[in-house]
Order: structure tokens, then C-alpha cells, then sequence
């Protein structure tokens, strides 16, 4: 099987939040209940159990006179942001059951009748993806779609966007796409457009990559996440040097000082 | 919607950026704020900019386990150091009460501990699933192996004491089999007691994998001063080998803090600033310098007095593993909402930050 991806491209997005709509209802998510964030337009706050795309609201400062715009009014940049499914994902490997997997598509699946809600990919995800719905008591991020996959359908998000903003399709055709998209950006005049693609960070690239204009950390997109098995040397070697440490005092206490 | 007459009227208005800068204030002032949601300095609203990342809303998701996790790690680490204590003091052969009421302690902490855990699960029904895979690249599953071995052999220990106690078999019978499994009990036991520090610290919440190499120590030592706590307020408090235990645990535990002390780093502002740094604060004292002290002065001759230090610096030590695993487990999850550390640690431009702060 292809590795399947998103390519969600900002500088496409209206805005328009079908993605997110599309989501629940093709996964019937639960309601995330009426909350003013007082984040711009942006309601649904962050990914989690029950949102799986997000619209992020960016508000620039415009260039003065483009658009007609006065420098005191806000330029709007949107982006959907969406579960990386990495090459090297925190989540899988830290999951305990064996409930989170890899699927022949490339994505990364939670599978709902192994999880056991022990919460550990929560603190595993260097991009603050995956949660614990509290009611249900199992973590739950984006499926990837894997049954309209399977079906040979495009995800419903990507479905959805009614400017492919979202393109889905076999990962190395869309970074080509992504590039020749930025070189068509630049010859517009567009200078910040960049591809957020964290290949060289130790979680070896994400199937779930963005065109994003500025710096990818106003989207709260690290450019160097982390998987946290890197941790995992220095922690066994500490505990092992410390159970070491208990071992040899206890019996030093115990068979050493003989009163 | 109810008054059709205020809705044109707001839309026949000239919406100014004036009026929208108010329409947003008062949707901060009445919003039921994302929980977690960083506040900006001198009350503007957030703004999604490079330095606070998009409007200084958490990137990471904070750790959702309850109470009894952290009580999780305090119960198993006792347990585990318990378990090493009892097989080292029956070896010893000086001091058999000793030895017996480590391995109740350890036996107490291995029906305890599970329980624990299994319940702070989303579905405790499912809690063998952990045992249907076993994954040495995840502390979680690596641990519950551990504590499902730890489990199995301190019960199995205390069953087989039992038995030789009451039936008199003399020694054939479980010659072989009860020292092979106190053995195994005592090497869980040490996995148990440190394995938590690897659990926490390979994630990616920023203040703890900025002390895995630390925190295994740092939960061992507590381990073994809760541990050693415990037996001394269960009556073994003129132990010699108990007191030497406790000052070292002690040393340990200062150690660690003064180390924490030292460094000035804005990843680790969670356990120097707010509740967090309280606890872990209040959680390293009762456990280190404050036993410490008290240890020392009780000196090494039995009486009233020294009896009574030891018994204080005893509680002192159990309440300050208490604190210590809700401290760190509060630090986490206050370090997932500074998501400018995340995005700078990220860049790898702690340094940086670390000058801004510091």
C-alpha cells in the first residue's frame, strides 16, 4: 500500500471550518459544548478526544494599502491543523496495549476495542494531539479516515474543503506538489510561504504537512518536535545506575557495619 | 435572536475596529475560558505571534491522570525498596522481625498498587490489556510488566512464608523456591521503585524530560526514605541498619534538590514557582534536609529522645515521597501550558530563553 497524506495549504484556507463539520460527522464525534474562547473566530481551541481538525485563526498586521487595508485593521491567515501522524510517532510507541498501531496506509490508528485509557500517549504526543474523552475514558485523535481509506475514499476533511486547502494523496507526490506550489507562491510575490515538513527533528517527518506563511510557531507548530523514546537512554541508564545505588546501600547498611 | 430590532441595528452600525477590539474584550471578560489558556502580560489579549506560539494556548496536552497515579507511584516505590530491604535483612539473618514486616509492607504496597492503577484507568475493565504486549520502548508497558512480576512474586513470597510458618515442613519443601522468589521480588522491587522517573521522564512535557536523568534517582531515593519511614513507624525505629538507610536516602534526596536549586532554566520554573514548585519544593525538604537533621542528631545510641527524632523524621520522610510524586505529577501538567517553552525547547533555543528568564 502508498503512504497516504494531508497537504493543507494556509495560504488556500478560507476559514470556512467545513473541514472540522465534515470530521464530526463522518466520525460522530461528541459536541465539544458552547465556549467563547475570545481567540479570534477561533471556538474550537485546540485539537483533542472530540476535534480532530482545527481552523486555526491567525491575525496579522496587513501591508499597508494591499487589499485596501488600513494598518490598523487585522489580516486574516487560517489553517487547519490536524494529527501529524508521524514516521516515528510518540503516541505508538509509548501505548501499552498495543492499541495504537500502524496501518497499511501509513497513518497512525487508535484502536478503540484495545484502549484501555491508561492517558500515557496524552503526555507522549510532542504536538498535543492525541487526549482521554473523560466521559468515554478512551484517548482518541484523528482515525485518518481509515475506513473511507479502506473503502478507497478521500478523508471526509479533505472531502470537504471546497478550496483544496486540504489535498489528500500519496505522500511523495504531495511534498512535488507542496514545492511546486511554494515556487508558484514566490513567483507571486508571496516571500514567507514555507512547507512545515520536520524531517530532520527525531520524529523523521510527519504524513501530515502544512504551507504555512511566517514562522510555523505562531500555529503552534514546533520546527524540531521530539519523540520521546530520544529520552529513553538517559532515563534507563539513571535508573538502573539508582537501583544499583539501592541495592549496594541496603546491603551495605545491612551486612557492612557489623556492631 | 431573541430581539431581532438590537441584531439590525448592530448590523446597520458601522463596526469600527474600535468596536471590535471591545466585542473581543468582552468576549474575554465573558468567554468560559479554554482551561489552561495562558494569560498575556498588561491584560491584552493574546495575540498568535512567534514568541507565544498561537495565542499562548498550550501546544501540549497536560497529563489527565487523577490522585491516584502520583499515589501509584508512592505506594509501588515504597513497596518495591520494601521488597529489596526484606530479602537483604533476611539474608542477614540479624534482625527476623525486620524482615517480616518489610516483606508485609511490600506484599501491603503490591495488592495496593495495582488497584491504583487499574483505577485511575479510562477503562479498568481493560487492564490486562497492558499484559497482552510487551514493549520495551514504552516505560508504561515495560512498568506494568514490572509491577504485574512485583505483584505476583511479594504475594507469592508472603504465601510461602505462611505456609512453612504454619505446617512446620522444615526448610525441604521451599528450599529452592522461597529464596529463588524473594530474589525476584527484590529485583522488581528495585525496577519499581525507579522505573516511575523513566515513565515521566521520557514524554514530551518539558520539565520532566529536562530531568530524566535525574528523576530516577530522585524517585528511587524517596522510594527508599518512604520505605524506611514506614518500618520505623511500624515499631523498627532503634534499627540500626534503618537509620543508616534513612541518612543516606536523606543525602540523596538533598542532593537532588539543591541540583534543581542550582539550575535556572524557564523549563524548570514549574518546580520553583506556583503550586507545583510548592509541593515539589515542600515535598524535597520533608524528605531530605529535614530528616537529615534529625537523623543526625538522634545519633546512633538508642534512647527516649533519639527514638523520638527518628520517629519524626520518619513521618517527615513518608509525607515528603507524598508530595514529591503529586509535585511532579502538578509540574507536568503546568509545564505543558507554558507554550513557549515547548515551541522554544522545540527550536532548541532553550539557551536563549534560559538568559531571557533567568
Amino acid at each position: 500500500m502508498s503512504t497516504t497524506a494531508f497537504l493543507t495549504d494556509s495560504t488556500l484556507c478560507i476559514g470556512c471550518k467545513a473541514c472540522e463539520v465534515a470530521c464530526k460527522e463522518w466520525n460522530q464525534i461528541p459536541d465539544d459544548g458552547l465556549m467563547w474562547s475570545g481567540k479570534s473566530y477561533d471556538n474550537t481551541v485546540a485539537l483533542g478526544a472530540s476535534t480532530w481538525r482545527h481552523v486555526k485563526f491567525v491575525e496579522n498586521t496587513p501591508i499597508p494599502g494591499l487589499g485596501g487595508n488600513s494598518p490598523q485593521s487585522a489580516a486574516w491567515s487560517f489553517s487547519s491543523d490536524v494529527c501529524k501522524h508521524c514516521e516515528e510517532a510518540g503516541c505508538l510507541e509509548a501505548c501499552p496495549t498495543g492499541a495504537i498501531v500502524r496501518t497499511e496506509f501509513g497513518g497512525v490508528f487508535i484502536q478503540p476495542d484495545v484502549c484501555n485509557g491508561c492517558a500515557y500517549c496524552v503526555v507522549a504526543c510532542p504536538f498535543g494531539v492525541v487526549d482521554r474523552n473523560e466521559r468515554d475514558g478512551r484517548a482518541f485523535k484523528c482515525t485518518f479516515c481509515y475506513d473511507r481509506q479502506h473503502a478507497a475514499l478521500e478523508p471526509a476533511c479533505a472531502k470537504a474543503c471546497p478550496t483544496k486547502s486540504i489535498q489528500f494523496g500519496e505522500l511523495e507526490s504531495l511534498r512535488r506538489a507542496a514545492h511546486q506550489r511554494l515556487n508558484e507562491l514566490e513567483a507571486r510575490g508571496v516571500q514567507d510561504a514555507h512547507l512545515y515538513d520536520p524531517r530532520e527533528s527525531s520524529v523523521k517527518g510527519t504524513h501530515s504537512i502544512f504551507i504555512v506563511r511566517g514562522d510555523p510557531a505562531v500555529y503552534n507548530l514546533p520546527s524540531a518536535p521530539d519523540v520521546p523514546t530520544v529520552h529513553l537512554r538517559r532515563g534507563w541508564t539513571a535508573a538502573a545506575v539508582a537501583a544499583g545505588m539501592l541495592l549496594t546501600g541496603t546491603a551495605l547498611a545491612f551486612l557492612g557495619g557489623q556492631r | 435572536m431573541n430581539n431581532p430590532q438590537s441584531d439590525t441595528q448592530l448590523l446597520r452600525g458601522r463596526i469600527s475596529e474600535e468596536r471590535l477590539m471591545e466585542i473581543r474584550r468582552e468576549a474575554e471578560s465573558r468567554a468560559q475560558h479554554f482551561p489552561g489558556a495562558a494569560s498575556t502580560s498588561a491584560g491584552l489579549p493574546a495575540r498568535a505571534d512567534a514568541e507565544s506560539g498561537y495565542y499562548a494556548l498550550p501546544l501540549l496536552k497536560p497529563p489527565r491522570w487523577k490522585w491516584q497515579v502520583p499515589a501509584y507511584f508512592f505506594t509501588g516505590g515504597a513497596a518495591g525498596a520494601s521488597a529489596v530491604i526484606a530479602a537483604i535483612a533476611r539474608v542477614s539473618a540479624k534482625d527476623p522481625g525486620l524482615a517480616r514486616d518489610a516483606q508485609r509492607l511490600a506484599t501491603a504496597g503490591a495488592f495496593v498498587s495495582p488497584i491504583l492503577l487499574s483505577s485511575d484507568l479510562g477503562r479498568p475493565a481493560r487492564f490486562l490489556n497492558m499484559l497482552r504486549v510487551f514493549k520495551p520502548q514504552s516505560p508504561m508497558s515495560v512498568g506494568a510488566w514490572i509491577l504485574a512480576g512485583f505483584s505476583a512474586s511479594s504475594t507469592a513470597v508472603s504465601v510461602l512464608d505462611l505456609r512453612s510458618h504454619h505446617s512446620r515442613l522444615g526448610s525441604d519443601g521451599h528450599s529452592i523456591l522461597q529464596p529463588t522468589t524473594q530474589v525476584f521480588a527484590a529485583l522488581m522491587g528495585l525496577g519499581l521503585s525507579t522505573y516511575t522517573g523513566v515513565l515521566i521522564g521520557a514524554t514530551a512535557v518539558p520539565v520532566w524530560y529536562e530531568n530524566v536523568g535525574l528523576l530516577p534517582y530522585h524517585f528511587g531515593a524517596s522510594a527508599l526514605g518512604s520505605a524506611v519511614g514506614l518500618l520505623e513507624l511500624a515499631g523498627h525505629h532503634s534499627s540500626d541498619a534503618l537509620g543508616l538507610l534513612g541518612i543516606g536516602a536523606a543525602c540523596a534526596e538533598t542532593v537532588a534538590e539543591a541540583r534543581t536549586e542550582i539550575k535556572s532554566d524557564r523549563a524548570l520554573k514549574p518546580l520553583k514557582s506556583g503550586k507545583s514548585g510548592w509541593l515539589t519544593r515542600l515535598g524535597s525538604i520533608l524528605s531530605g534536609p529535614v530528616p537529615l537533621v534529625l537523623r543526625l542528631l538522634a545519633g546512633r545510641r538508642s534512647s527516649a529522645r533519639s527514638d523520638n527524632l527518628r520517629r519524626i523524621a520518619a513521618a517527615s520522610c513518608v509525607a515528603g515521597a507524598v508530595l514529591t510524586r503529586a509535585g511532579w505529577i502538578a509540574a507536568g501538567s503546568a509545564s505543558t501550558k507554558d507554550a513557549a517553552v515547548s515551541l522554544t525547547l522545540a527550536n532548541g533555543r532553550s539557551k536563549q530563553s534560559t538568559q531571557i528568564v533567568a
